[in-house]
């Protein structure tokens, strides 16, 4: 009988699924647990837990979302790459019948769990948070349509990121790739968690990721100030609407391919197995229909970032406003008939390969034409060389590469002798590092000083820069040779010696980006350090140009005292020029939304259900399910939800700036 | 990133001596050819890219704010004939592209037969294609001669200038078959059969793998291709032929069970309706095969007496368990023979081959328009290459 009591409460959770055995991975916990006890013995010492429940994880302030957003993409970059330097290492030593210090299972997992922490946890969340701080300071909002969504959105991702991170240590993460291609990832072929960890860890974050898709797109359509009329939004306004549409037309694909694949595996259907009529095939069509949109919406934001960093430090308007914005739409368009260019290999006729061949070439002209724009702005500008503009100009140089490799896999008979080789890998690094990396430190740096009042430190930026961008280059262009030498990706050992010396450089490289990473923390902390010399007081340190500039830095709580009026598309550079004074009385009470902790307690739900799921726990799976349906139907009871800010309070907020702005006047 | 540039330039030349580019020099007719598409195509895409990186970085310069002589317009934000030059550029590079890529994309089709041996060299009927049958099994190659009548594992021998015809399928998950040096890489997937034509121009013995992760013995699913001299492929054969193995559908169910980095072996005879049954996912006795049910039910199907015509799955493949909600694992029994099945899957295959003649493309070519300043309705009857474009690196 206990047997079976063990078996109800723990499902196929054992004290073998915990991988004592790999060395690499106890170590790796007990740094792990041990850096996390710090953490939160730290916490609990300075009697932090009250403030951060209150004011961060409980918050429906969109500049604090954005700003959690940031700190979760930045945690787990630092799991991403640890993952990343461990494949390089592998690769450099793994030759001459040497089988490195991996084996298949901890090797095959890692190159998994790097691209899906990179794609969904990394980049997601930087790209969310980014839009989630800024696109309501530009279009004059005080909120996102949806604060209390936007709360829940979040917690939904830390949800997937934590069932991730908790593969490391409880089980295994999948086997697969990425992507998960059945039948490899179906029952038969992974029989083990791995897979099921790589399904519901998706599913949970996917609703955060779609919701917070519809509130973004909610925001941008009725909340923008009067006057702001379509073509007169910021290009980042744009492109982040733009990127919003393609996640709410995209994202339910993939929730639906990953709830066909996990029926596959628990209920025993045959969407994609091989027999019974099963075709896995349709899996791969399903997910590149998810997967192509991803990768444009991972870059439009960051294009968004460009256009704003290059008007703003050529002190120019953007040039060709009205063609970037076409481009930008057509970009989003054309995104959803290429998805077959990932899989020319699969033997499509030569007809329907050369279709989506040319049709992804043609996303080349538009990308072209805002490289164009770009250049035009610069073009008679007057450049100042600040960190995001520096990072403006290593994208234009990086990115048009990985353009233009990427417009050459796109010809399907040289597609057939680069596909899964390097080169590819080089390509897509090169255009996910050189734009969306390249893009959000660029934006970091711009914004940073809008968020918290004080600029980031040059110095340590510019070290972060230097060692970002060469290693970028020596990590990747070996990949490129290596591509053409025909060596194929997710490689564990190699035969021939002639190509460790590629594999050396390209680890390298990865160590140079390490110490980039090393020195964008150092950059941190020496500016928290130093806020008092790197303050901004008059929340407009680069001269900017768009509304998020004309409001205090860090913008108070309700954003604006007094909503804008919008009269051109660089809206504060136009305020600025017709001598805009700031008004100093008339204040009235400003309504806002409260605080609520319901977004946490949901996300736990979702949480015990996928483990529940993952361990065939059914108990828990079923308990939570109820739980999580009972919070949600509570929390619509829930009535008060809002209140006012009295217009003492604003009146005395902005007579404090006032106060500070005078003084910073008197000391110029 | 210049400077790094110019810091690399010497040691890369000499890294780049001491390498083996196999991409870009192949010892095959089709892989060269997509070499040189490869090639063009950059070089048109150059024509864009290398101004773009000059004008960042020459702007990136002039327009510096230190600099007191640059011209500075602060609200110039459009010139119409400048959008007509941006968006115009690229368009061009493109429409080449694109012409380039659909021509390319037909002209080299894996499905498609070959038809030239090397430049200027056409297939001709004394050419018999050698046809070879292509299995990715967890974790190595099984390639079947038909014609012959053996089988190899691991290693693939063929006669160079002869058209080789594989058929290729997998026995349990996603494999690409790639041989750089011979041609592009085809997808080999499970119940599918994809096709590649090539040839291998020069002898040697160069390396072939998989090219789509398939678990954990992925690294070592590598192997030999040989390209041999009529006489030494002659004698591969014979030698093939002495081997003591022979490849019924029980020794194949003992080969598929999962095993890593295989050493080569050969079967001097194979069961010639073997890769018949392995397509259709029915070499264990008993087992309905693909096609046996894909024709049943495009007759109407058995209704619900088809539900029950199942049996209890002893062993597929790796260990094998159902999901954890699902019925116990079982398989559709057959309802004709062995004999009879195999039968049917080779007829169908004899009226595949029949109904693949030589396509005709010279359309695609463009033979039949009026060459320029010539009245000739001939155009490149000399080069079957690319022919539009001529072009031979």
């Amino acid at each position: 009988m206990p047997e079976t009591l063990t078996k109800f409460i723990f499902g196929r959770l054992t004290l073998e699924s915990l991988p004592l055995h790999e060395p690499i991975v106890v170590g790796t916990f007990i740094v792990v647990a041990l850096g996390g006890l710090a953490l939160l013995g730290a916490v609990t010492y300075f009697k932090l837990w009250g403030y951060l429940w209150r004011e961060w994880f409980t918050s429906v302030d969109h500049k604090k979302i954005g700003v959690m957003y940031m700190v979760l993409g930045l945690v787990m970059l630092l799991r991403g790459f640890s993952d990343a330097i461990m494949m390089r290492l592998q690769q450099a030593i793994a030759f001459n019948g040497s089988e490195g210090y991996l084996n298949a299972h901890h090797y095959d997992q890692i190159f998994t769990a790097h691209g899906v922490i990179m794609i969904f946890f990394v980049a997601m969340p930087f790209v969310t948070g980014l839009m989630n701080f800024v696109v309501p300071l530009q279009i004059g909002a005080r909120d996102v349509s949806f604060p209390f969504l936007n709360n829940f959105s979040f917690w939904m991702t830390v949800g997937g990121a934590i069932l991730v991170m908790a593969s490391l240590f409880v089980g295994e993460f999948a086997r697969t790739g990425w992507l998960a291609y059945p039948p490899l990832s179906g029952i038969n072929y992974s029989p083990d968690v791995g897979v099921d960890y790589y399904i519901w860890a998706l599913q949970v974050a996917g609703v955060g990721t779609t919701l917070s898709g519809i509130n973004l797109i909610c925001t941008i359509i009725k909340m923008r100030a009067p006057g702001m009329t379509m073509m007169r939004m910021p290009v980042f306004t744009w492109t982040s609407l733009c990127t919003n549409v393609l996640i709410v037309a995209s994202f339910p694909v993939l929730t639906a391919v990953l709830t066909l694949l996990a029926l596959d595996r628990y209920v025993g259907t045959n969407f994609f197995t091989n027999d019974f009529g099963g075709n896995p095939m349709m899996y791969v069509n399903l997910i590149w229909i998810w997967g192509h949109p991803e990768v444009y919406i991972l870059i439009l934001p960051l294009f968004g970032v460009f256009s704003e960093v290059t008007s703003t430090f050529s002190g120019k308007r953007l040039f060709g406003y009205t063609s970037m914005v076409y481009a930008t739409v057509v970009i989003t368009i054309l995104s959803y008939l290429v998805w077959l260019h990932h899989f020319f290999t699969m033997g499509s006729g030569a007809s329907v390969n050369s279709f989506f061949g040319i049709t992804t070439m043609i996303i080349s002209i538009p990308t072209g034409a805002k490289m164009f724009n770009w250049l035009f702005t610069m073009y008679r500008g007057r450049i100042r060389f600040e960190l995001p503009m520096m990072w403006t100009v290593a994208f234009m140089l990086t990115f048009v590469v990985g353009g233009m490799t990427g417009v050459l896999l796109a010809v399907p008979p040289a597609d057939f002798v680069l596909h899964n080789s390097l080169f590819l890998i080089a390509h897509f690094h090169n255009v996910i590092i050189g734009g969306v990396l390249f893009g959000l430190f660029a934006g970091i740096a711009y914004w940073w000083p809008k968020a918290f009042g004080f600029r980031l430190d040059p110095f340590w930026g510019k070290v972060s820069f230097w060692c970002w961008v060469l290693g970028f280059w020596f990590a990747f262009m070996p990949l490129y040779i290596l591509g053409l030498m025909g060596v194929t990706r997710r490689m564990r050992v190699f035969d021939d010696p002639s190509l460790q010396i590629w594999f050396v450089i390209a680890a390298f490289g990865a160590v140079l980006i390490a110490c980039g990473i090393a020195a964008f923390l150092v950059q941190i902390f020496v500016s928290i350090r130093k806020r008092a010399e790197l303050v901004d007081v008059t929340g407009d340190p680069w001269d900017g140009r768009t509304l998020e500039w004309s409001t205090s830095s860090p913008p108070p709580a309700y954003n604006f005292a007094f909503t804008p009026i919008i009269r051109d598309n660089d809206a504060w550079w136009d305020m600025k020029k017709a001598g805009y004074r700031r008004p100093l009385s008339g204040f009235k009470p400003i309504h806002m939304p409260k605080n609520t902790g319901t977004g946490v307690i949901l996300a736990v739900f979702s949480v015990a259900l996928g483990f529940g799921l993952i361990w065939y726990m059914w108990w828990l799976a079923a308990l939570s399910f109820v739980s999580l349906i009972a919070t949600a139907i509570g929390h619509t009871f829930n009535y008060h939800r809002d209140f006012d800010i009295p217009a003492a309070e604003v009146a005395q907020t902005e007579e404090a700036r006032t106060a500070l702005l005078v003084a910073e006047g008197a000391r110029a | 990133m210049k400077r790094s540039g110019a810091l690399l330039l010497f040691p890369l030349a000499v890294l780049l001596s001491g390498c083996d580019l196999v991409v870009l020099a192949p010892a095959g007719d089709v892989a060269a050819q997509q070499r040189d598409l490869l090639v063009v195509s950059t070089l048109l895409m150059l024509l864009i890219i290398v101004p773009v990186m000059a004008l960042t970085v020459l702007f990136a310069w002039r327009y510096r704010q230190s600099s007191t002589t640059a011209t500075y317009t602060p609200d110039w934000d459009h010139s119409t004939k400048l959008e007509l030059v941006i968006w115009a550029a690229p368009l061009l590079v493109i429409i080449c592209l694109g012409a380039l890529t659909w021509l390319g994309t037909h002209l080299l089709d894996p499905y498609r037969r070959i038809d030239r041996i090397e430049p200027g060299q056409p297939v001709t009927q004394n050419h018999k294609p050698l046809k070879v049958e292509v299995v990715a099994l967890d974790w190595k190659w099984l390639f079947i001669y038909p014609d012959y009548g053996i089988a190899s594992v691991n290693e693939l021998a063929a006669p160079v200038n002869q058209p080789i015809d594989f058929r290729i399928t997998s026995s349990t998950v996603m494999n690409s078959f790639y041989i750089p040096a011979l041609a592009g890489q085809i997808y080999a997937m499970p119940a599918m059969e994809t096709k590649l034509h090539a040839v291998v121009n020069r002898p040697g013995t160069y390396t072939g793998f998989s090219a789509n992760y398939s678990g954990a013995g992925f690294s070592g699913m590598r192997f030999a291709f040989h390209g041999l001299s009529d006489q030494a492929f002659a004698d591969w054969v014979n030698q093939t032929k002495s081997a003591q193995a022979a490849l019924t559908r029980e020794s194949y169910l003992e080969l598929e069970r999962p095993s890593e980095n295989e050493p080569v072996r050969h079967y001097a005879s194979v069961d010639p309706d073997l890769f018949g049954a392995i397509l259709n996912l029915c070499v264990e006795p008993g087992k309905m095969c693909m096609n046996e049910m894909m024709s049943i039910d495009a007759k109407g199907g058995l209704g619900l007496a088809g539900v029950r015509n199942t049996l209890p799955l002893q062993y597929d493949k790796v260990a094998r368990r159902g999901a954890v909600f699902g019925s116990d694992p079982s398989y559709v029994a057959s309802i004709c023979t062995a004999e009879e099945a195999a039968a049917a899957a080779r007829a169908a295959r004899n009226d595949d081959d029949r109904d693949w003649p030589l396509r005709d493309l010279s359309p695609l070519r463009g033979v039949g328009l009026h060459a320029p300043g010539a009245g000739s309705r001939r155009a490149d009857a000399g080069t079957p290459s690319l022919g539009l474009l001529r072009f031979e690196l």
